[in-house]
């Protein structure tokens, strides 16, 4: 098991380098000069060259990318040129409010999907099944920006329990003042994943059923109940997994949702890097985010071999 | 005579659904204590069928059933779903085809045998896997302690059968139901766990059927046989009856085109034609458009069901003239 973590992880530095060269590249790529937002319009020639050389940009390319990398690696991803503060601890703020909303929103969609997905699959083509089967497909169709709003209206604007944006003053903590803020906002994000979970484990748990060893473990006469758990036990890599990269996707923000909330997490933040082509800030964004990913893929593989005993041996 | 461990009574099994399949046709067996019986028929005759119908195993909404089961007094088909799960295992186990299949991928064998005992004898953590040890020390897995926390594809072919017989056999069951538990393994590993399955049978007193498709392998185990052909019975008798004085001309083809006794150099005899749909229940004898000796009232009606012997009978209008003239 050591063996197989150590080569997953050496597995990932290459990833991680082709990662940082793409991130660099794909902002410096896209047209748009970064100094317009901070420059006023009339400004001379002479002190846009002077900005243009206080941030780097008049180097060529691959200098800039071993100078960002360089700095990276010391944890200095550059100066946001639109606030001025460190990007990092711009990311790392928006990285820790989109967490909480993520992990949030998946574990309610992990939840309610296994839940769902089993007991569709168990009871498969009754209208148990068909209930939990329209929830899902309910979940990944109904674009989540519009049920944010109307979850809004119903519950903020009706009904006046829950606030409509913001997470709270003050930094987060977990009570009640604070969690008010995030029943909204998570509940909208965890509609997707539970739809795709629900679906994945039904499927599983159709798989898994019509395979000889359930019948198998009935004829040793165990009960339902205890089949079921066999079941489960075999569904759970997968699902694992599924949820894994569905994690990934909400870590990496959700702008629509974010921004219809007033979250301040990364989406927040990309959405913002990206209107005022503050490129330090997006670079570094997309930087935290896309390791963030690797490492998510690394974590889930890492599971899923402790779960299922076939895997450590391919 | 005392009431023998299994009787089966006119069974009918019909799989409803998008077409209608009529399995097994009214079968009748008998099995005693002790008795090893081997169900000798092609795929699709419904021995597997007629074997999961000891165990009420088939899927509920599709499966019609009638006729009647009974083991060890018993009556199976009438069981509410705890006694039958309380029945299964403990009273009838099973073993399967394709053991790599029918082991559970992601939980060790100590912990498949012992959810068994526990299952069924209520024992212990402990006391469980102290059996489920004891198990695969007597199917003589090597380093069995070893093993016990082996998963199942970390085990060869033979062995995992090894495995799966020390899991149905672990609350000593009174009847053996094998599915074809040697089709999947290698020739030479195939005889191991037949003289294995003969010496623990003879061991523990327990009662067998075994299916097979292979007279080869029927020999080396059964006691008496049972062949099935379209879902129907068409004869029964002892090993050597059927083996050396077939009546029925499905069997006497079965054993023509084996090479069991077969001359050197002589073509192999074969069947011609292939087995009947099973859209309709049968109306006359299933083999009669296979068979050399069909007469025009083997196409008119059912045949016969003629006992020759007790435990001797065969399903055809030639044994019935044969009785006849004596």
């Amino acid at each position: 098991m050591l063996v197989y973590i150590l080569r997953r992880i050496i597995y990932v530095i290459p990833i991680v380098i082709a990662v940082a060269l793409v991130c660099f590249l794909l902002v410096h790529i896209t047209p748009g000069d970064p100094l317009v937002a901070v420059l006023p319009p009339d400004a001379s020639a002479e002190l846009a060259a002077q900005m243009r050389a206080a941030y780097g940009f008049d180097r060529p390319l691959p200098v800039q990318f071993g100078l960002w990398i360089w700095q990276a690696l010391h944890g200095n991803l550059g100066t946001s040129i639109a606030t001025g503060r460190p990007v990092l601890s711009e990311v790392t703020q928006a990285v820790g409010n989109t967490f909480i909303l993520a992990v949030t929103a998946s574990l309610i969609g992990f939840f309610f999907g296994v839940f769902f997905g089993l007991i569709a699959g168990y009871f498969r083509n009754t209208w148990v099944d068909k209930l939990a089967t329209s929830i899902a497909v309910a979940g990944v169709s109904v674009p989540h920006y519009w049920l944010g709003m109307v979850l809004v209206i119903v519950f903020s604007v009706w009904l006046n329990w829950l606030p409509a944006v913001g997470m709270g003053s003050g930094g987060w903590s977990w009570d009640w003042a604070h969690m008010r803020h995030l029943i909204l906002p998570a509940v909208t994000m965890s509609v997707i994943p539970m739809g795709i979970v629900t679906r994945t484990v039904r499927a599983l748990t159709g798989d898994i059923l019509s395979q000889d060893f359930v019948e198998a473990l009935r004829s040793k006469g165990l009960k339902e109940t205890q089949v079921f758990r066999h079941v489960v036990k075999n569904a759970a890599p997968t699902a694992v997994a599924v949820m894994g990269l569905q994690l990934g996707y909400l870590l990496g923000g959700s702008i629509l949702i974010e921004t219809v909330f007033s979250w301040p997490g990364t989406g927040f933040l990309l959405n913002s890097a990206i209107f005022q082509r503050d490129l330090p800030l997006l670079q570094g964004t997309i930087l935290v985010l896309a390791l963030f990913f690797v490492f998510l893929n690394l974590v889930v593989d890492i599971a899923q071999a402790s779960i299922d005993p076939r895997i450590k041996r391919s | 005579m005392n009431a023998p461990l299994v009787d089966i009574r006119d069974l009918t099994i019909r799989f409803t659904g998008e077409r209608t399949v009529y399995a097994v046709n009214g079968v009748s067996l008998s099995l005693g204590e002790g008795e090893v019986l081997g169900l000798l028929g092609e795929s699709g005759s419904g021995k597997s069928v007629t074997m999961r119908a000891l165990m009420r195993l088939l899927p509920k909404k599709r499966t019609v059933i009638s006729g009647s089961v009974s083991v060890a007094g018993q009556d199976v088909l009438a069981m509410d779903d705890a006694t039958l799960s309380a029945f299964r295992g403990r009273t009838v186990s099973m073993i399967f085809q394709e053991p790599a299949l029918a082991l559970d991928p992601v939980y060790t064998i100590g912990q498949q045998i012992a959810e068994s005992v526990k299952r069924h004898e209520g024992a212990s953590d402990a006391a469980a896997r102290a059996r489920a040890l004891e198990m695969l020390e007597l199917v003589r897995i090597p380093s069995a302690k070893r093993r016990l926390d082996a998963y199942p594809h970390e085990m060869s072919g033979g062995m995992r059968q090894r495995a799966m017989i020390a899991l149905a056999l672990a609350c000593k069951p009174k009847i053996l139901l094998a599915d074809e538990p040697t089709t999947a393994l290698d020739a030479t590993v195939q005889i191991q766990i037949l003289l294995l399955l003969r010496e623990l049978q003879r061991e523990m007193g327990m009662s067998v059927i075994f299916v097979t498709h292979d007279i080869g392998v029927a020999i080396e185990i059964c006691d008496k046989v049972a062949v099935m052909y379209a879902g129907q019975i068409v004869e029964t008798g002892t090993l050597g009856e059927i083996v050396r004085t077939p009546q029925h001309p499905y069997p006497q083809g079965l054993l023509a085109s084996t090479v069991h006794g077969a001359r050197r150099g002589a073509r192999l005899q074969t069947i011609p034609g292939t087995p009947p749909s099973l859209d309709a229940a049968p109306a006359a004898c299933s083999f009669a458009p296979r068979c050399a000796h069909a007469q025009q009232r083997c196409t008119e009606r059912l045949p016969p069901d003629v006992v020759l012997a007790p435990g001797r009978t065969v399903r055809c209008v030639l044994a019935e003239d044969s009785v006849a003239v004596s």
